[in-house]
Protein backbone atom coordinates (compact mmCIF):
# COMPACT_ATOMS: atom_id res chain seq x y z
CA UNK A 1 0.00 0.00 0.00
CA UNK A 2 2.92 2.45 1.11
CA UNK A 3 4.83 1.80 -2.01
CA UNK A 4 1.65 2.24 -3.88
CA UNK A 5 0.96 5.32 -2.75
CA UNK A 6 4.90 6.41 -3.34
CA UNK A 7 4.63 5.61 -7.33
CA UNK A 8 1.37 7.83 -7.60
CA UNK A 9 3.08 10.49 -6.06
CA UNK A 10 5.92 10.57 -8.41
CA UNK A 11 4.05 9.82 -11.43
CA UNK A 12 2.30 13.23 -10.28
CA UNK A 13 5.65 15.12 -10.06
CA UNK A 14 6.94 13.60 -13.17
CA UNK A 15 3.62 14.75 -14.55
CA UNK A 16 4.07 18.88 -13.46
CA UNK A 17 7.48 18.83 -13.84
CA UNK A 18 6.90 17.88 -17.66
CA UNK A 19 4.01 20.39 -18.38
CA UNK A 20 6.36 23.08 -16.31
CA UNK A 21 8.79 22.24 -19.46
CA UNK A 22 5.65 22.51 -22.06
CA UNK A 23 4.77 26.19 -20.95
CA UNK A 24 8.15 27.15 -20.71
CA UNK A 25 9.18 26.01 -23.76
CA UNK A 26 5.70 27.33 -25.56
CA UNK A 27 6.04 30.86 -23.51
CA UNK A 28 9.44 31.45 -24.29
CA UNK A 29 10.79 34.74 -26.87
CA UNK A 30 11.94 32.53 -30.16
CA UNK A 31 15.68 32.29 -29.66
CA UNK A 32 16.42 33.08 -33.30
CA UNK A 33 14.58 34.59 -36.30
CA UNK A 34 12.35 31.69 -38.06
CA UNK A 35 14.27 28.86 -40.02
CA UNK A 36 13.04 29.50 -43.76
CA UNK A 37 12.27 26.27 -43.73
CA UNK A 38 9.79 26.16 -40.68
CA UNK A 39 8.36 29.23 -42.67
CA UNK A 40 7.75 27.50 -46.03
CA UNK A 41 6.10 24.99 -43.49
CA UNK A 42 3.56 27.45 -41.83
CA UNK A 43 3.11 29.71 -45.17
CA UNK A 44 -0.57 29.90 -45.99
CA UNK A 45 -1.68 27.17 -49.23
CA UNK A 46 0.34 28.57 -52.50
CA UNK A 47 -1.19 31.46 -53.29
CA UNK A 48 -0.40 30.95 -57.53
CA UNK A 49 -2.18 31.93 -60.46
CA UNK A 50 -5.10 29.83 -59.80
CA UNK A 51 -5.87 31.87 -56.93
CA UNK A 52 -5.87 35.58 -59.37
CA UNK A 53 -7.98 33.75 -61.81
CA UNK A 54 -10.22 32.65 -58.88
CA UNK A 55 -10.32 36.17 -57.88
CA UNK A 56 -11.00 38.05 -60.98
CA UNK A 57 -13.84 35.10 -61.49
CA UNK A 58 -15.48 36.61 -58.64
CA UNK A 59 -16.78 33.49 -57.16
CA UNK A 60 -16.53 31.60 -54.25
CA UNK A 61 -14.71 34.77 -51.78
CA UNK A 62 -16.46 36.62 -49.06
CA UNK A 63 -15.88 40.53 -48.75
CA UNK A 64 -15.28 42.37 -45.49
CA UNK A 65 -17.33 45.38 -47.09
CA UNK A 66 -20.86 44.75 -45.78
CA UNK A 67 -23.10 45.31 -48.72
CA UNK A 68 -20.16 45.21 -51.60
CA UNK A 69 -20.87 42.89 -55.10
CA UNK A 70 -17.50 44.22 -56.20
CA UNK A 71 -15.80 41.39 -56.92
CA UNK A 72 -12.14 42.53 -56.44
CA UNK A 73 -10.72 42.43 -60.08
CA UNK A 74 -13.39 44.23 -62.29
CA UNK A 75 -12.08 43.19 -65.90
CA UNK A 76 -14.78 44.64 -67.54
CA UNK A 77 -13.76 48.08 -66.68
CA UNK A 78 -10.98 48.26 -68.76
CA UNK A 79 -12.98 46.97 -71.51
CA UNK A 80 -16.02 49.74 -70.73
CA UNK A 81 -13.09 52.23 -70.71
CA UNK A 82 -11.48 51.52 -74.36
CA UNK A 83 -15.06 51.55 -75.79
CA UNK A 84 -16.17 54.78 -74.42
CA UNK A 85 -13.38 56.71 -74.52
CA UNK A 86 -11.74 55.52 -78.04
CA UNK A 87 -14.76 54.73 -79.79
CA UNK A 88 -17.90 56.15 -78.81
CA UNK A 89 -16.45 59.22 -77.67
CA UNK A 90 -14.97 59.86 -81.69
CA UNK A 91 -17.65 58.22 -83.83
CA UNK A 92 -19.98 60.62 -81.78
CA UNK A 93 -17.66 63.71 -82.39
CA UNK A 94 -17.61 62.85 -85.94
CA UNK A 95 -21.41 61.52 -86.39
CA UNK A 96 -22.54 64.82 -85.56
CA UNK A 97 -20.12 67.04 -87.03
CA UNK A 98 -20.23 65.15 -90.22
CA UNK A 99 -24.06 65.95 -90.29
CA UNK A 100 -23.89 69.43 -89.63
CA UNK A 101 -21.21 69.83 -92.51
CA UNK A 102 -23.17 67.39 -95.11
CA UNK A 103 -26.57 69.95 -94.16
CA UNK A 104 -24.47 73.42 -94.53
CA UNK A 105 -23.71 71.80 -97.63
CA UNK A 106 -26.88 70.62 -98.56
CA UNK A 107 -28.23 74.12 -97.89
CA UNK A 108 -25.59 76.20 -99.68
CA UNK A 109 -25.81 74.01 -102.50
CA UNK A 110 -29.92 72.70 -103.36
CA UNK A 111 -31.38 75.45 -100.65
CA UNK A 112 -34.70 75.73 -99.45
CA UNK A 113 -37.10 73.57 -100.78
CA UNK A 114 -39.35 75.97 -101.68
CA UNK A 115 -43.30 76.03 -102.65
CA UNK A 116 -43.75 75.43 -106.13
CA UNK A 117 -47.06 77.83 -106.24
CA UNK A 118 -48.50 80.89 -104.90
CA UNK A 119 -49.92 80.27 -101.19
CA UNK A 120 -53.59 79.98 -101.80
CA UNK A 121 -54.17 81.67 -98.16
CA UNK A 122 -56.85 79.06 -97.01
CA UNK A 123 -55.51 77.35 -94.09
CA UNK A 124 -55.50 73.74 -93.57
CA UNK A 125 -55.20 72.57 -89.30
CA UNK A 126 -52.74 69.94 -89.00
CA UNK A 127 -51.54 70.09 -85.53
CA UNK A 128 -53.88 70.39 -82.92
CA UNK A 129 -53.04 72.59 -80.11
CA UNK A 130 -52.82 69.61 -77.30
CA UNK A 131 -50.13 68.24 -80.15
CA UNK A 132 -48.06 71.06 -80.76
CA UNK A 133 -47.87 71.69 -77.00
CA UNK A 134 -46.54 67.85 -77.15
CA UNK A 135 -44.21 68.30 -79.88
CA UNK A 136 -42.49 71.65 -78.11
CA UNK A 137 -42.02 69.94 -75.09
CA UNK A 138 -40.65 66.89 -75.84
CA UNK A 139 -38.08 69.05 -78.12
CA UNK A 140 -37.02 71.13 -75.74
CA UNK A 141 -36.55 68.17 -73.24
CA UNK A 142 -34.65 66.81 -76.15
CA UNK A 143 -32.37 69.76 -76.43
CA UNK A 144 -31.94 69.97 -73.06
CA UNK A 145 -31.13 66.51 -72.66
CA UNK A 146 -28.76 66.57 -75.90
CA UNK A 147 -27.09 69.29 -74.61
CA UNK A 148 -26.39 68.04 -70.72
CA UNK A 149 -25.29 64.72 -72.24
CA UNK A 150 -22.98 66.18 -74.67
CA UNK A 151 -21.70 68.37 -71.88
CA UNK A 152 -21.18 64.68 -69.91
CA UNK A 153 -19.64 63.42 -72.48
CA UNK A 154 -16.84 66.32 -74.12
CA UNK A 155 -17.74 69.40 -71.86
CA UNK A 156 -14.31 68.55 -70.02
CA UNK A 157 -12.29 68.69 -72.74
CA UNK A 158 -13.34 72.92 -73.18
CA UNK A 159 -15.38 74.46 -70.58
CA UNK A 160 -12.62 73.35 -67.41
CA UNK A 161 -10.34 75.25 -69.07
CA UNK A 162 -12.31 78.15 -70.65
CA UNK A 163 -14.00 79.20 -67.42
CA UNK A 164 -12.12 77.70 -64.59
CA UNK A 165 -12.85 75.33 -61.83
CA UNK A 166 -15.81 76.79 -60.03
CA UNK A 167 -17.74 77.53 -62.90
CA UNK A 168 -17.31 74.26 -64.58
CA UNK A 169 -18.30 72.28 -61.12
CA UNK A 170 -21.45 74.32 -61.02
CA UNK A 171 -21.96 73.80 -64.78
CA UNK A 172 -21.42 70.30 -65.22
CA UNK A 173 -23.65 69.58 -61.35
CA UNK A 174 -26.51 71.43 -63.03
CA UNK A 175 -25.93 69.40 -66.59
CA UNK A 176 -25.90 65.97 -64.21
CA UNK A 177 -28.93 67.31 -62.51
CA UNK A 178 -30.98 68.41 -65.24
CA UNK A 179 -30.02 65.86 -67.43
CA UNK A 180 -31.49 63.19 -64.56
CA UNK A 181 -34.68 65.15 -63.81
CA UNK A 182 -35.10 65.67 -67.58
CA UNK A 183 -34.64 61.84 -68.80
CA UNK A 184 -37.64 60.45 -67.23
CA UNK A 185 -40.11 62.96 -68.17
CA UNK A 186 -38.75 62.90 -71.61
CA UNK A 187 -39.11 58.46 -71.85
CA UNK A 188 -42.73 59.26 -70.34
CA UNK A 189 -44.17 62.23 -73.06
CA UNK A 190 -42.17 60.23 -75.82
CA UNK A 191 -44.34 57.16 -75.31
CA UNK A 192 -47.34 59.50 -75.32
CA UNK A 193 -45.98 61.06 -78.62
CA UNK A 194 -45.38 57.71 -79.88
CA UNK A 195 -48.98 56.59 -79.38
CA UNK A 196 -50.77 59.34 -80.11
CA UNK A 197 -48.72 59.26 -84.20
CA UNK A 198 -48.62 55.87 -84.18
CA UNK A 199 -51.31 55.28 -87.04
CA UNK A 200 -50.34 58.03 -89.52
CA UNK A 201 -47.02 56.56 -89.77
CA UNK A 202 -47.75 52.78 -90.29
CA UNK A 203 -45.95 52.25 -93.79
CA UNK A 204 -47.79 52.39 -96.69
CA UNK A 205 -47.14 50.96 -99.98
CA UNK A 206 -46.32 54.37 -102.05
CA UNK A 207 -43.82 55.26 -98.84
CA UNK A 208 -41.42 52.60 -100.99
CA UNK A 209 -41.82 54.95 -104.27
CA UNK A 210 -41.34 58.48 -101.99
CA UNK A 211 -38.09 56.76 -101.17
CA UNK A 212 -37.47 56.04 -104.85
CA UNK A 213 -37.69 59.44 -105.82
CA UNK A 214 -35.70 60.79 -102.67
CA UNK A 215 -38.59 62.44 -101.09
CA UNK A 216 -38.24 65.02 -103.57
CA UNK A 217 -35.92 67.20 -101.90
CA UNK A 218 -33.88 67.45 -105.07
CA UNK A 219 -35.21 68.38 -108.01
CA UNK A 220 -39.68 69.17 -108.87
CA UNK A 221 -40.86 65.46 -108.26
CA UNK A 222 -43.60 65.75 -105.33
CA UNK A 223 -44.12 61.92 -104.53
CA UNK A 224 -47.22 60.53 -103.14
CA UNK A 225 -47.54 61.11 -99.37
CA UNK A 226 -50.16 61.10 -97.45
CA UNK A 227 -50.11 62.98 -93.60
CA UNK A 228 -46.93 61.81 -92.49
CA UNK A 229 -44.29 61.41 -95.43
CA UNK A 230 -41.93 58.04 -95.46
CA UNK A 231 -38.89 60.14 -94.52
CA UNK A 232 -41.11 61.62 -91.09
CA UNK A 233 -42.42 57.57 -90.68
CA UNK A 234 -38.04 56.84 -90.55
CA UNK A 235 -38.37 59.64 -88.06
CA UNK A 236 -40.65 58.26 -85.66
CA UNK A 237 -39.72 54.78 -86.29
CA UNK A 238 -36.08 55.32 -85.33
CA UNK A 239 -37.65 56.93 -82.20
CA UNK A 240 -40.05 54.25 -81.71
CA UNK A 241 -36.74 51.81 -81.80
CA UNK A 242 -33.64 53.83 -80.93
CA UNK A 243 -35.34 56.41 -78.79
CA UNK A 244 -36.89 54.10 -76.49
CA UNK A 245 -33.29 52.17 -76.08
CA UNK A 246 -32.10 55.47 -74.99
CA UNK A 247 -34.76 55.68 -72.59
CA UNK A 248 -34.65 52.27 -71.10
CA UNK A 249 -30.84 52.42 -70.74
CA UNK A 250 -31.52 56.03 -69.28
CA UNK A 251 -33.65 54.49 -66.20
CA UNK A 252 -31.22 51.96 -65.67
CA UNK A 253 -28.38 54.36 -64.92
CA UNK A 254 -30.78 57.31 -63.75
CA UNK A 255 -31.89 55.07 -60.55
CA UNK A 256 -28.91 52.86 -59.03
CA UNK A 257 -31.27 51.52 -56.53
CA UNK A 258 -32.50 47.97 -58.17
CA UNK A 259 -29.66 46.39 -58.06
CA UNK A 260 -28.31 46.80 -61.23
CA UNK A 261 -24.32 45.17 -61.17
CA UNK A 262 -21.47 47.24 -62.09
CA UNK A 263 -21.56 45.08 -65.83
CA UNK A 264 -25.16 46.58 -66.12
CA UNK A 265 -23.92 49.76 -65.51
CA UNK A 266 -21.25 49.55 -68.31
CA UNK A 267 -23.65 47.82 -70.92
CA UNK A 268 -26.45 50.66 -70.45
CA UNK A 269 -23.85 53.28 -70.57
CA UNK A 270 -22.07 52.18 -73.75
CA UNK A 271 -25.95 51.52 -75.16
CA UNK A 272 -27.44 55.31 -74.18
CA UNK A 273 -23.91 56.76 -75.39
CA UNK A 274 -24.54 54.97 -78.64
CA UNK A 275 -27.95 55.17 -79.06
CA UNK A 276 -28.35 58.91 -77.34
CA UNK A 277 -25.87 59.82 -80.22
CA UNK A 278 -27.53 58.00 -83.22
CA UNK A 279 -30.55 60.23 -82.08
CA UNK A 280 -28.83 63.68 -81.86
CA UNK A 281 -27.24 62.75 -85.36
CA UNK A 282 -30.39 62.33 -87.26
CA UNK A 283 -32.50 65.02 -85.22
CA UNK A 284 -30.25 67.75 -86.63
CA UNK A 285 -31.65 66.33 -89.95
CA UNK A 286 -35.04 66.39 -88.38
CA UNK A 287 -34.61 70.24 -86.94
CA UNK A 288 -32.97 71.43 -90.44
CA UNK A 289 -36.10 69.52 -92.23
CA UNK A 290 -38.80 71.41 -89.94
CA UNK A 291 -37.06 74.76 -90.19
CA UNK A 292 -34.28 75.82 -93.04
CA UNK A 293 -35.31 73.60 -95.03
CA UNK A 294 -38.43 73.12 -96.53
CA UNK A 295 -41.12 76.32 -96.60
CA UNK A 296 -43.93 76.73 -94.74
CA UNK A 297 -42.94 73.28 -92.44
CA UNK A 298 -42.77 75.44 -89.32
CA UNK A 299 -45.54 77.44 -89.41
CA UNK A 300 -47.45 73.85 -89.07
CA UNK A 301 -46.11 73.05 -85.93
CA UNK A 302 -46.08 76.23 -85.04
CA UNK A 303 -49.41 77.64 -85.65
CA UNK A 304 -51.55 74.24 -86.19
CA UNK A 305 -52.48 75.27 -89.90
CA UNK A 306 -50.40 74.64 -93.28
CA UNK A 307 -51.56 76.41 -96.14
CA UNK A 308 -53.42 74.34 -99.15
CA UNK A 309 -50.66 75.08 -101.78
CA UNK A 310 -48.05 73.56 -98.86
CA UNK A 311 -50.44 70.82 -98.16
CA UNK A 312 -50.65 69.66 -101.87
CA UNK A 313 -47.14 69.80 -102.12
CA UNK A 314 -46.24 67.46 -100.01
CA UNK A 315 -48.90 65.57 -98.49
CA UNK A 316 -51.03 65.25 -101.53
CA UNK A 317 -53.07 62.20 -100.34
CA UNK A 318 -53.92 63.73 -97.15
CA UNK A 319 -54.31 67.05 -98.48
CA UNK A 320 -57.21 65.27 -100.92
CA UNK A 321 -59.03 64.12 -97.93
CA UNK A 322 -59.01 67.42 -95.69
CA UNK A 323 -59.63 69.89 -98.42
CA UNK A 324 -63.41 70.47 -98.04
CA UNK A 325 -62.55 71.93 -94.40
CA UNK A 326 -59.70 74.62 -95.90
CA UNK A 327 -60.43 78.35 -94.95
CA UNK A 328 -59.42 80.78 -92.35
CA UNK A 329 -58.16 79.32 -89.45
CA UNK A 330 -60.86 79.53 -86.26
CA UNK A 331 -59.09 82.00 -83.74
CA UNK A 332 -62.07 81.11 -81.53
CA UNK A 333 -61.33 79.88 -77.87
CA UNK A 334 -60.86 76.77 -77.38
CA UNK A 335 -59.21 75.88 -80.62
CA UNK A 336 -60.46 72.91 -82.55
CA UNK A 337 -60.84 69.60 -80.40
CA UNK A 338 -58.08 66.93 -80.87
CA UNK A 339 -61.15 64.52 -82.35
CA UNK A 340 -62.12 66.64 -84.94
CA UNK A 341 -58.27 67.47 -86.52
CA UNK A 342 -57.58 63.96 -86.30
CA UNK A 343 -60.68 62.19 -88.41
CA UNK A 344 -59.05 63.04 -91.49
CA UNK A 345 -55.79 61.53 -91.51
CA UNK A 346 -55.07 58.94 -94.35
CA UNK A 347 -51.35 57.94 -94.14
CA UNK B 1 10.07 61.00 -57.19
CA UNK B 2 8.24 57.87 -54.89
CA UNK B 3 5.33 56.20 -56.95
CA UNK B 4 3.79 54.84 -54.17
CA UNK B 5 1.58 52.25 -53.96
CA UNK B 6 -0.17 49.40 -51.33
CA UNK B 7 0.88 45.68 -51.70
CA UNK B 8 -0.36 42.98 -49.99
CA UNK B 9 1.04 39.93 -49.24
CA UNK B 10 -1.62 37.27 -49.13
CA UNK B 11 0.23 34.78 -47.82
CA UNK B 12 0.40 36.73 -44.63
CA UNK B 13 -3.13 38.22 -44.32
CA UNK B 14 -5.14 36.35 -41.66
CA UNK B 15 -7.77 38.78 -42.70
CA UNK B 16 -8.09 40.30 -39.16
CA UNK B 17 -9.93 43.34 -41.10
CA UNK B 18 -7.31 45.56 -38.49
CA UNK B 19 -6.68 47.74 -41.72
CA UNK B 20 -10.13 48.55 -42.26
CA UNK B 21 -10.72 49.62 -38.79
CA UNK B 22 -7.51 51.65 -38.77
CA UNK B 23 -8.59 53.60 -41.92
CA UNK B 24 -12.54 54.42 -40.79
CA UNK B 25 -10.79 55.21 -37.98
CA UNK B 26 -7.90 57.72 -39.35
CA UNK B 27 -10.61 59.08 -41.80
CA UNK B 28 -13.77 59.29 -40.13
CA UNK B 29 -15.53 58.33 -43.41
CA UNK B 30 -19.03 58.96 -43.59
CA UNK B 31 -22.04 56.08 -42.56
CA UNK B 32 -21.45 52.93 -45.19
CA UNK B 33 -18.59 53.98 -46.42
CA UNK B 34 -15.45 51.62 -45.61
CA UNK B 35 -12.64 52.81 -47.92
CA UNK B 36 -10.72 49.38 -46.85
CA UNK B 37 -12.05 46.07 -47.21
CA UNK B 38 -10.41 42.25 -46.80
CA UNK B 39 -11.69 40.05 -49.41
CA UNK B 40 -11.40 35.96 -48.70
CA UNK B 41 -11.15 32.83 -51.18
CA UNK B 42 -12.83 29.55 -50.23
CA UNK B 43 -13.25 31.16 -46.72
CA UNK B 44 -13.20 28.04 -44.59
CA UNK B 45 -11.38 25.80 -46.80
CA UNK B 46 -7.74 24.68 -45.91
CA UNK B 47 -6.98 26.81 -49.54
CA UNK B 48 -8.36 29.57 -47.82
CA UNK B 49 -6.54 33.28 -48.59
CA UNK B 50 -7.37 36.65 -47.82
CA UNK B 51 -6.35 39.96 -49.55
CA UNK B 52 -6.42 43.52 -48.72
CA UNK B 53 -7.46 45.76 -51.26
CA UNK B 54 -8.53 49.75 -51.58
CA UNK B 55 -7.78 52.32 -54.41
CA UNK B 56 -4.36 51.17 -55.66
CA UNK B 57 -2.98 54.25 -57.23
CA UNK B 58 -3.07 53.24 -60.52
CA UNK B 59 -0.24 54.50 -62.87
CA UNK B 60 -2.95 54.93 -65.76
CA UNK B 61 -5.69 54.81 -63.75
CA UNK B 62 -9.27 54.18 -65.29
CA UNK B 63 -11.15 56.69 -63.01
CA UNK B 64 -9.27 59.25 -64.23
CA UNK B 65 -9.67 58.19 -67.58
CA UNK B 66 -13.53 58.48 -67.67
CA UNK B 67 -14.78 61.14 -65.25
CA UNK B 68 -17.15 62.93 -66.93
CA UNK B 69 -15.64 65.98 -64.59
CA UNK B 70 -12.07 65.72 -65.08
CA UNK B 71 -11.99 66.00 -60.91
CA UNK B 72 -9.56 63.39 -60.76
CA UNK B 73 -5.55 64.59 -60.30
CA UNK B 74 -2.06 62.78 -59.33
CA UNK B 75 0.18 63.63 -56.81
CA UNK B 76 4.07 64.10 -57.28
CA UNK B 77 3.82 60.91 -55.21
CA UNK B 78 1.62 58.81 -57.65
CA UNK B 79 -1.29 59.20 -55.50
CA UNK B 80 -4.26 59.44 -57.37
CA UNK B 81 -7.01 62.09 -55.50
CA UNK B 82 -10.17 64.18 -56.39
CA UNK B 83 -11.94 67.17 -55.78
CA UNK B 84 -14.84 66.51 -54.22
CA UNK B 85 -16.37 70.00 -55.23
CA UNK B 86 -16.31 68.80 -58.66
CA UNK B 87 -17.70 65.29 -58.32
CA UNK B 88 -20.80 64.80 -59.39
CA UNK B 89 -21.76 61.32 -58.41
CA UNK B 90 -22.28 59.38 -61.98
CA UNK B 91 -20.61 56.46 -60.60
CA UNK B 92 -18.68 56.12 -64.07
CA UNK B 93 -15.37 55.73 -61.82
CA UNK B 94 -16.84 52.99 -60.14
CA UNK B 95 -17.78 51.56 -63.40
CA UNK B 96 -14.17 51.55 -64.70
CA UNK B 97 -12.00 50.80 -61.48
CA UNK B 98 -10.62 47.64 -61.05
CA UNK B 99 -10.89 46.98 -57.54
CA UNK B 100 -14.48 48.31 -57.11
CA UNK B 101 -12.71 51.26 -54.57
CA UNK B 102 -14.75 54.28 -55.54
CA UNK B 103 -17.98 54.49 -53.09
CA UNK B 104 -20.99 56.84 -52.66
CA UNK B 105 -22.85 58.15 -49.75
CA UNK B 106 -26.56 57.09 -50.88
CA UNK B 107 -28.45 60.21 -49.40
CA UNK B 108 -30.33 62.16 -52.07
CA UNK B 109 -33.84 61.50 -53.61
CA UNK B 110 -34.17 58.22 -56.05
CA UNK B 111 -31.15 56.69 -55.20
CA UNK B 112 -28.62 59.66 -56.51
CA UNK B 113 -25.15 59.12 -55.40
CA UNK B 114 -23.54 61.60 -53.28
CA UNK B 115 -20.02 62.65 -54.13
CA UNK B 116 -17.26 60.14 -54.73
CA UNK B 117 -15.31 58.85 -51.65
CA UNK B 118 -12.28 56.39 -52.07
CA UNK B 119 -8.72 55.73 -50.22
CA UNK B 120 -6.55 58.89 -50.50
CA UNK B 121 -3.35 56.98 -49.25
CA UNK B 122 -3.94 58.96 -46.17
CA UNK B 123 -3.23 62.10 -48.10
CA UNK B 124 -6.03 64.53 -47.90
CA UNK B 125 -7.47 65.93 -51.03
CA UNK B 126 -7.73 70.22 -52.08
CA UNK B 127 -8.66 71.93 -49.63
CA UNK B 128 -8.79 75.95 -48.39
CA UNK B 129 -7.97 75.01 -44.49
CA UNK B 130 -6.88 71.77 -42.98
CA UNK B 131 -10.19 71.63 -41.41
CA UNK B 132 -12.04 71.45 -44.74
CA UNK B 133 -9.35 68.79 -45.83
CA UNK B 134 -9.81 66.72 -42.85
CA UNK B 135 -14.11 66.94 -43.11
CA UNK B 136 -13.81 66.03 -47.01
CA UNK B 137 -11.48 63.65 -47.60
CA UNK B 138 -10.04 62.28 -43.72
CA UNK B 139 -6.38 62.40 -42.60
CA UNK B 140 -3.43 63.90 -44.68
CA UNK B 141 -0.96 61.79 -42.76
CA UNK B 142 1.67 62.20 -46.36
CA UNK B 143 1.65 65.77 -45.39
CA UNK B 144 3.43 64.61 -41.63
CA UNK B 145 5.83 62.37 -43.30
CA UNK B 146 3.89 58.98 -42.33
CA UNK B 147 2.51 56.34 -44.32
CA UNK B 148 -1.08 55.53 -44.49
CA UNK B 149 -2.37 54.00 -41.20
CA UNK B 150 -4.40 50.87 -42.51
CA UNK B 151 -0.69 49.66 -43.59
CA UNK B 152 1.53 51.26 -40.23
CA UNK B 153 -1.22 49.37 -38.15
CA UNK B 154 -0.95 46.02 -40.15
CA UNK B 155 -0.17 42.98 -37.73
CA UNK B 156 1.64 40.88 -39.64
CA UNK B 157 3.11 43.72 -41.99
CA UNK B 158 0.79 41.73 -44.66
CA UNK B 159 -0.11 45.40 -45.98
CA UNK B 160 3.24 47.38 -47.08
CA UNK B 161 2.87 51.13 -47.80
CA UNK B 162 5.56 53.13 -49.74
CA UNK B 163 7.51 53.97 -52.78
CA UNK B 164 6.80 50.87 -55.36
CA UNK B 165 10.54 49.68 -55.46
CA UNK B 166 11.00 49.78 -51.64
CA UNK B 167 7.77 47.50 -50.78
CA UNK B 168 8.76 45.39 -53.75
CA UNK B 169 11.69 44.66 -52.58
CA UNK B 170 10.87 43.32 -49.30
CA UNK B 171 8.48 41.27 -50.85
CA UNK B 172 10.62 40.13 -53.33
CA UNK B 173 12.80 39.81 -50.14
CA UNK B 174 10.06 37.66 -48.62
CA UNK B 175 9.22 35.63 -51.54
CA UNK B 176 13.14 33.96 -52.03
CA UNK B 177 12.82 33.30 -48.39
CA UNK B 178 9.99 31.54 -48.87
CA UNK B 179 11.27 29.81 -51.32
CA UNK B 180 8.85 30.90 -54.59
CA UNK B 181 11.10 29.79 -57.35
CA UNK B 182 10.16 32.71 -59.66
CA UNK B 183 8.48 35.02 -57.88
CA UNK B 184 5.12 35.31 -55.51
CA UNK B 185 2.60 35.51 -58.21
CA UNK B 186 4.00 32.19 -59.97
CA UNK B 187 1.82 29.15 -60.04
CA UNK B 188 5.21 26.61 -59.06
CA UNK B 189 5.00 24.53 -55.89
CA UNK B 190 7.35 26.08 -53.54
CA UNK B 191 11.21 25.01 -53.88
CA UNK B 192 12.66 22.66 -51.83
CA UNK B 193 15.82 24.53 -50.75
CA UNK B 194 17.30 24.16 -47.67
CA UNK B 195 18.10 26.71 -44.71
CA UNK B 196 21.58 27.43 -45.63
CA UNK B 197 21.52 28.08 -49.63
CA UNK B 198 18.41 30.82 -49.19
CA UNK B 199 20.03 32.78 -46.46
CA UNK B 200 23.29 32.59 -48.57
CA UNK B 201 21.55 33.48 -51.74
CA UNK B 202 19.01 36.12 -50.08
CA UNK B 203 20.70 39.16 -50.92
CA UNK B 204 21.60 38.43 -54.32
CA UNK B 205 18.04 36.90 -55.58
CA UNK B 206 15.91 39.04 -53.58
CA UNK B 207 16.32 42.67 -55.27
CA UNK B 208 15.62 43.63 -58.83
CA UNK B 209 18.31 44.76 -61.36
CA UNK B 210 17.30 48.12 -61.27
CA UNK B 211 18.43 48.78 -57.59
CA UNK B 212 22.10 48.90 -58.46
CA UNK B 213 20.80 51.98 -61.00
CA UNK B 214 18.61 53.54 -58.44
CA UNK B 215 20.83 53.72 -55.55
CA UNK B 216 24.44 54.29 -57.93
C1 LIG C 1 -32.87 61.91 -76.32
C2 LIG C 1 -32.52 62.24 -75.18
C3 LIG C 1 -31.20 61.94 -74.55
C4 LIG C 1 -29.95 62.24 -74.97
C5 LIG C 1 -29.60 62.93 -76.25
C6 LIG C 1 -29.02 61.76 -73.99
C7 LIG C 1 -27.64 61.86 -74.05
C8 LIG C 1 -26.75 61.45 -73.08
C9 LIG C 1 -25.32 61.49 -73.17
C10 LIG C 1 -24.53 61.94 -74.39
C11 LIG C 1 -24.81 61.05 -71.99
C12 LIG C 1 -23.34 60.94 -71.61
C13 LIG C 1 -22.83 59.56 -71.86
C14 LIG C 1 -21.38 59.41 -71.51
O1 LIG C 1 -20.79 60.34 -70.96
O2 LIG C 1 -20.83 58.34 -71.79
C15 LIG C 1 -25.90 60.70 -71.16
C16 LIG C 1 -25.80 60.20 -69.87
C17 LIG C 1 -26.87 59.86 -69.08
N1 LIG C 1 -28.21 59.90 -69.46
FE1 LIG C 1 -28.96 60.53 -71.18
N2 LIG C 1 -29.71 61.18 -72.98
C18 LIG C 1 -31.05 61.26 -73.30
C19 LIG C 1 -32.11 60.78 -72.59
C20 LIG C 1 -32.01 60.24 -71.33
C21 LIG C 1 -33.09 59.70 -70.60
C22 LIG C 1 -34.51 59.60 -71.16
C23 LIG C 1 -32.61 59.32 -69.39
C24 LIG C 1 -33.29 58.73 -68.21
C25 LIG C 1 -34.44 58.23 -68.20
C26 LIG C 1 -31.20 59.60 -69.38
C27 LIG C 1 -30.34 59.36 -68.33
C28 LIG C 1 -28.97 59.48 -68.38
C29 LIG C 1 -28.09 59.19 -67.31
C30 LIG C 1 -28.52 58.73 -65.93
C31 LIG C 1 -26.77 59.42 -67.74
C32 LIG C 1 -25.49 59.21 -66.93
C33 LIG C 1 -24.93 60.51 -66.49
C34 LIG C 1 -25.23 60.89 -65.07
O3 LIG C 1 -25.77 60.11 -64.29
O4 LIG C 1 -24.93 62.02 -64.73
N3 LIG C 1 -30.86 60.15 -70.58
N4 LIG C 1 -27.08 60.96 -71.85
S1 LIG D 1 -10.03 54.42 -57.91
FE1 LIG D 1 -9.65 52.48 -58.93
S2 LIG D 1 -9.04 53.06 -61.02
FE2 LIG D 1 -8.83 54.87 -59.75
S3 LIG D 1 -6.69 54.85 -59.11
FE3 LIG D 1 -7.88 53.86 -57.47
S4 LIG D 1 -7.79 51.69 -57.99
FE4 LIG D 1 -7.16 52.79 -59.84
S1 LIG E 1 -18.51 59.93 -59.55
FE1 LIG E 1 -17.34 61.83 -59.38
S2 LIG E 1 -15.22 61.21 -59.46
FE2 LIG E 1 -16.43 59.46 -60.19
S3 LIG E 1 -16.43 59.71 -62.43
FE3 LIG E 1 -18.28 60.71 -61.65
S4 LIG E 1 -17.71 62.85 -61.35
FE4 LIG E 1 -15.80 61.69 -61.56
Amino acid sequence: MHTLMQCLWRLRMIGAVLLLAVLAASLAPPTSAAEPDEEIGQAVGTVDADTWRQVKSGENFIDSRHDSTYNLINPSGETWRQIRNEWVSPAGLIAIGGMLTVLVIFYLVVGRNDLDHERTGRKILRWTAFERSLHWTVATLFIALSLTGLNLLYGKFVFRHVFGDVFWANMIMGSKLIHNYAGPVFGILLIVILAKWLKVNLPKKHDWEWFKQGGGMVGDKHPDAGFANAGEKVWFWLLASVGMLVVVSGFVLDFPIFGQTRDNMQWANMFHGVTSLILMTVALGHIYIGTLGTEGALEGMATGYVDETWAKQHHNLWYEEVKDNAGQPQQSDPPVGDDTATAHRPN
Amino acid sequence: MAQMKFLCDAERCIECNGCVTACKNANETDWGIQRRRVVTLDDGKPSEVSISVACMHCDDAPCMAVCPTDCFYKTDDGIVLHDKDICIGCGYCLYACPFGAPQFPKEEAFGERGKMDKCTFCAGGPAETKEEEYEKYGANRIAEGKLPLCAEMCSTKALLAGDAQTISDIFRQRVVYRGHEDGGWSSVEKAQMSGPDVSANLDEMAYDATRATREG
